[in-house]
């Protein structure tokens, strides 16, 4: 840390807020997706794949027709069949979601790779940002406060959801197929169709966060577009108590955690911030370890989910 | 609003030759019952008779394979739990469903059968407000379901029935989760529904004092057969027992001894944590000498369930402790294998057999790795466990298709005795025990009581805990009442006063 002196100390905490905003999307939009999907009584772990599948679909699509919106159109596509197949390999019987949910999450990596190939090269346009920085003459504040529109749009839908949850007849009827198969029944609910419509949302919203990566940030399609940030944003919906509004903050959190390592590189710290490019991953054990109990079950869980019966 | 607006009073339902098949088995064999408007039918039967498949074929939920119901003077089709609805059909069922997260209020709007897209909340509760005041009775309508105790969550259940506009509900045990108290005021307040015109209540129940204080008419169903139905007014307790039971010998009545002997088993100080984390659970000081039936007696929901896991083992305590015969004891295979404790959980299925194994292996979880000399054993003696298995069924009579078959093919009541019969064999210190007749039949009853009775004039030290007072007043040598994770009561069998204890059970002394 021989170059502690020269560090603009204001940098980190300005670029880690950058960073969030940045990083936080597709967390934001695939635990979001995870927590519809949850919240109607299934685990799809195969929102990973998803996100790879969308992120390819996305750029492939915004390449072919020169506009970036209707790339994320196509990903969020991509994302409803990937989440319907999920949804209808579940509905069979004896089918376990857990290890269906790893199947398409292979698949769909396997898949993205494959048709993906073309598109590592070309360069696609990119999805638009708004400028909130205009007002500051630094160059920092007008990166950092360089928004997308995604991300606004991802922040609607995490109070749309939450208040959807809360005060319609769709959001309390997905609620009662997730915490109570046997009261959806005698209520006349068609369970399956409920979770099947569900779980091909959370998939279109995994494609939306997929076409994000490769549409913006980074902003070109390539194999290593991911890195396990599907998985993660699953962890992230149980950390969030399957609530979508603290899937926001959870996903802000994780974006921040994320950005730690480069805002140290940008602002000259060269020695051992590779260490802090694990903090994301850290932090989820971290705060896996620190909500769980051996004693108490899950608050909040979903009382149909595989994983809380 | 718009179901409850629409009743105009009871319903009267008539099932005519109503028979049932699930692939060979026959369920029900030619069912007709009639049940007036207006009155309080009550279904008896012993587990297995048929009472739950008779009525889940009036609400739909079987497609029956012959017969046919009609509601009022019209024949109709009740495809699904939908088209029953229709009819004002509705049902309150033994496993309560009312969506654990959501609000009472919540729970109600969405069971409706028209739900607005879009719920305006204020002046959904206003509606709400209005209708509660017409009831007789009322729930807490904000609070998720799964915080509310056993018989608020009834009330609710019933409450929303009748929102639903329900002209006819069925109830399956109704009472099984209440205190006498609450059960005499729910069912009055039902029968004075039914003596309104606004209701007609067809109730499945055990309990023959709660059929002759309150049903008008009752039915009795023996294996898929109607043996008969008559005015309650006409029949004493004898006469339905025997409609009940039929050609079968109830074991009789085992003699109580008489010898208490030194403190088998005591609880100091023991504070643990409730399942929701809000409450806690403090026995200062509980003991049982051997050779006496301590019976806890409460409302469930009051702190039994946590201290029984504490004493099986299932959760550790914050603080305290149990002995046994003085000594410390920390749950666990040794101590148990070293102190003869045995344990009988509620719901045995889950809290004391592995499902998916086989009723031979459930059986030897205490014995597997033990030689018949006790010493420890690597392999196992398959050959030894099977016949093992098949001594102890022959003797238990525990009715299986075979010992090789999974314990989750029981049904509740072979897998009550099964786990009677794992643990009651070898010697025993101490039998902790927590509602082992749960729904269990007339017979089954019997047995399983005699048994317990039979350990304690055995010697040993007998913890019963129990949501049915009938049992604790029957068995127990001392009762206690516990209320709010605490023992607020103790009296001795010679003066024990129901209404008192009661009292105690609700938490008003």
């Amino acid at each position: 840390m021989a170059s502690m002196p020269d560090v603009d100390l204001w940098g980190v905490p300005l670029a880690m807020l950058g960073g969030a905003i940045r990083v936080s999307t597709p967390f934001l939009f695939v635990s979001l997706g995870e927590c519809l999907t949850e919240r109607a009584g299934r685990v799809n772990l195969g929102l990973e794949g998803t996100l790879v599948l969308g992120a390819m679909t996305g750029y492939g699509a915004a390449y072919e027709t020169g506009s970036a919106w209707l790339g994320v159109g196509a990903a969020a596509l991509a994302g409803t069949l990937f989440g319907a197949v999920h949804g209808v390999v579940c509905r069979l019987p004896r089918v376990n979601d857990i290890a269906t949910g790893i199947a398409l999450m292979l698949l769909g990596i396997g898949l993205a790779f494959f048709f993906g190939k073309p598109y590592i090269q070309p360069v696609a346009p990119d999805l638009p940002a708004i400028p909130f920085g205009w007002w500051s003459e630094s160059p920092q504040v007008r990166t950092a406060l360089n928004v997308n529109v995604l991300f606004l749009a991802g922040c609607a839908l995490a109070v749309a959801l939450a208040w959807m949850f809360r005060a319609t007849r769709i959001g309390l009827t997905i609620r009662v197929v997730g915490d109570s198969s046997d009261a959806a029944r005698a209520m006349g609910v068609r369970t399956h169709t409920v979770r099947l419509l569900a779980t091909a949302a959370g998939g279109a919203l995994a494609g939306v966060g997929g076409a994000y990566l490769s549409l913006y940030y980074p902003g070109s399609w390539n194999e290593g577009i991911s890195s396990g940030q599907g998985l993660m944003a699953v962890a992230l919906v149980i950390f969030a108590r399957w609530n979508p509004v603290r899937c926001l903050g959870a996903a802000l959190l994780f974006g921040g955690a994320g950005a730690l390592g480069p805002a140290l590189q940008s602002v000259g710290i060269t020695q051992g911030y590779h260490l802090f490019y694990a903090a994301p991953y850290v932090l989820t054990l971290g705060l896996l370890v620190a909500t769980s109990s051996p004693t108490r079950a899950l608050a909040g869980a979903p009382g149909e989910l595989s994983i809380s019966r | 609003m718009t179901g409850f607006a629409a009743a105009a009073g009871a319903l009267s339902v008539e099932a005519v030759g109503v028979s049932m098949r699930f692939g060979d088995v026959v369920a029900l064999d030619d069912v007709s019952v009639r049940v007036e408007a207006g009155t309080m039918h009550a279904l008896l039967g012993e587990n297995g008779a048929g009472k739950s498949t008779f009525v889940k074929c009036l609400m739909g939920f079987h497609r029956m394979t012959a017969g046919q119901i009609v509601v009022g003077s019209r024949e109709v089709d009740v495809r699904d739990p939908r088209a029953a609805h229709a009819h004002g059909l509705g049902m309150v069922y033994q496993h309560f469903t009312l969506v654990p997260s959501l609000s009472g209020a919540e729970n109600m709007v969405i069971s409706r059968e028209r739900v607005p897209t879009v719920i305006d909340w204020q002046a959904e509760r206003a509606a709400l407000a209005r209708f509660v005041d017409t009831m007789p009775f009322t729930a807490p309508l904000d609070v998720p379901v799964q915080r509310l105790a056993a018989g608020e969550r009834q009330k609710l259940e019933i409450l929303k029935q009748l929102y639903l506009g329900r002209r006819f509900l069925i109830l399956d045990e109704p009472t099984s989760v209440l205190t006498p108290g609450e059960a005499d005021e729910l069912l009055g307040t039902l029968r004075d529904l039914t003596r309104s015109g606004r209701l007609t209540v067809l109730m499945i129940t055990h309990k023959l004092r709660e059929v002759s204080a309150f049903a008008h008419v009752v039915s009795v169903l023996r294996q898929g057969r109607h043996v008969g139905t008559g005015r309650v007014a006409d029949l004493d307790h004898g006469s339905m027992a025997a409609m009940m039971i039929g050609e079968k010998t109830v074991r009789a009545g085992t003699e109580r001894g008489n010898a208490v002997g030194s403190v088998g088993l005591r609880v100091q100080d023991l504070r643990t944590p409730d399942r929701t984390g809000r409450k806690e659970i403090v026995i200062d000081s509980l003991s049982v000498r051997s050779g006496e039936i301590v019976g806890i007696a409460g409302i469930s929901g009051n702190g039994q369930t946590e201290l029984m896991e504490v004493l099986t083992g299932q959760r550790r305590p914050q603080s305290g402790g149990i002995r046994i015969d003085g000594r410390s004891y920390v749950p666990s295979r040794a101590a148990v294998h070293a102190t003869g404790v045995r344990c009988l959980p509620e719901e045995p299925l889950r809290n004391a057999c592995a499902s998916r194994m086989s009723l031979a292996e459930n059986l030897a979880f205490r014995t597997f790795d033990r030689t018949v000399d006790g010493r420890r054993r690597f392999w196992l003696d398959r050959p030894a466990l099977r016949s093992r298995a098949r001594d102890l069924a022959a003797r238990f009579r525990i009715h299986a298709a075979s010992v090789e078959h999974p314990m989750a093919s029981l049904s509740g009541g072979n897998v009550q005795r099964a786990v009677l019969a794992r643990e009651l064999t070898g010697t025993i210190r101490v039998l902790i025990v927590a509602n082992p007749c749960f729904g269990l039949d007339f017979a089954a009853v019997a047995e399983v009581r005699s048994r317990i009775l039979t350990v304690r004039n055995s010697g040993a030290a007998v913890l019963l805990i129990s949501e049915d007072l009938d049992e604790i007043l029957e068995l127990a040598d001392r009762i206690l009442v516990m209320s709010e994770g605490r023992i607020v009561h103790e009296t001795a069998r010679a003066c024990a006063d129901a209404a008192v204890i009661g009292r105690h059970m609700a938490g008003r002394p």
